[in-house]
């Protein structure tokens, strides 16, 4: 144990209740001492609920640890402590900018600028108008699409280096050519929890076009899913038709150990989500939402 | 229809926004029970039911998951939900889009518990 991580425990044994828990975490988040880092930071956000810094700390752990799902609703909650928080912003700012929705990535990182005046966030949010100008309109918004990023989960990785403070470096870098080196099946859901786990597209006709599926075993079951659900986009649209309930919208199905979330990126399309039953269904929808739009965006792309 | 059966329907059917109830046989399709207001086709919705039921029971077994306990057909006019229950039985409700699902939900599961 080093002599700052010893001095920050000791003080924070000393004094649970102190806010040196953010340190404490902070020293090891940046030391890679993620379990650790966590472990702390979400003492210290329970004791203090209403601490929008300690909800950061959270997130940014989290996104070290490659659960990007945690860090963004940590970040979510840190706005609702706070809508202005800086680190938040910037934390959504690049989440966003990995899965390829540079409107709201543009959006947070313009908060975060009224915040502070670095350089890094003028030029990142330069990069994003850049990205977003260069990709055509979408349903009259200038919504373009950015590769997701290649690297790991965390701000810090896809800077290269860990950051120094997220209050007072930005915690990414908008220089990287974001998933440039990744097949284009990889490239579809890069960046999301679960990308080659837990989400699936394929065709109407069973063939999978990206993303990837396993069983609690680590067996790849992509396939023979997705065979399963040949059709199942027509099908749900012919039940809801001629019970005239319009357009189907979304099909979710509930296991006693996992919950599988099915929606159409387009009409050709289909997009498989599972997770694990500690996911509520409310959630599942919302990833499925999002995990919907870079399929739609990367489906554009190729087309 | 038995008392059981009534029973467990009507309090689904009950629920704020929920058209209608009804029990299914998956194997066949076709409604064995129901408590439906006027205007839903019960054999339509039995039938296309049991069929997305069927596809999907495949498709959670594939996933390696265990066997689904709750169906959920989402679409912009309202829901399609569905709850296996013993026998091979489905109980199926039809709700409007402001119904309460959660009610709705777990009044299913206790309808296929009692039909069970």
């Amino acid at each position: 144990m080093s002599d700052d991580v010893r001095t920050l425990t000791a003080a924070l044994a000393a004094d649970p209740g102190s806010l040196v828990f953010l340190e404490l975490g902070e020293v090891l988040r940046r030391r890679g001492q993620g379990a650790a880092a966590l472990k702390v930071a979400l003492a210290g956000a329970a004791r203090y609920p209403a601490l929008a810094d300690a909800r950061d700390l959270c997130a940014r752990i989290h996104s070290d640890l490659g659960d990007g799902e945690s860090a963004f609703d940590a970040w979510m909650e840190a706005l609702q402590l706070d809508p202005t928080h800086l680190g938040a912003h910037k934390g959504l700012g690049f989440l966003y900018y990995r899965s390829g929705d540079l409107r709201r990535a543009r959006r947070h990182l313009e908060i975060a600028v009224t915040r502070s005046d670095e350089p890094g966030l003028h030029a990142a949010i330069a990069r994003v108008r850049e990205a977003a100008a260069a990709e055509p309109a979408v349903d009259g918004e200038a919504a373009g699409e950015a590769q997701p990023a290649a690297g790991g989960d965390s701000p810090s990785d896809a800077a290269g280096a860990p950051a120094d403070s997220a209050a007072d470096s930005l915690p990414f870098s908008m220089d990287a050519e974001p998933g440039a080196d990744l097949p284009p099946e990889e490239a579809l859901f890069a960046g999301f929890e679960g990308a080659r786990e837990g989400l699936l597209l394929l065709d109407q006709h069973g063939l999978r076009l990206g993303g990837g599926l396993r069983d609690r075993d680590g067996v790849d079951v992509a396939d023979a899913v997705a065979a399963h659900l040949a059709g199942v986009s027509r099908e749900s649209g012919r039940a809801a038709r001629l019970l005239e309930l319009g357009a189907w919208q979304s099909l979710a199905v509930e296991c006693g150990d996992g919950n599988l979330h099915l929606s159409a990126p387009s009409p050709e399309t289909v997009l498989l989500t599972v997770r694990d039953a500690s996911v509520p269904a409310g959630r599942l929808a919302i990833l499925a939402d999002r995990a919907g739009q870079a399929a739609r965006r990367w489906l554009e792309r190729l087309t | 229809m038995t008392a059981v059966y009534r029973d467990a329907l009507e309090r689904v059917s009950a629920i704020r926004g929920v058209h209608g109830a009804m029990l299914v046989s998956t194997e066949d399709g076709l409604v064995v029970a129901d408590s439906l207001m006027e205007g839903v086709d019960g054999r339509a919705v039995a039938a296309l039911a049991a069929s997305l039921v069927g596809r999907l029971r495949r498709t959670t077994e594939s996933a390696g998951l265990r066997p689904p306990r709750l169906f959920h057909l989402r679409a912009e006019k309202g829901s399609i939900l569905a709850v296996p229950a013993a026998n091979d039985l489905l109980v199926v409700a039809v709700a409007q889009p402001d119904a309460n699902l959660g009610l709705a939900r777990l009044e299913m599961f206790a309808a296929a518990e009692r039909i069970g």
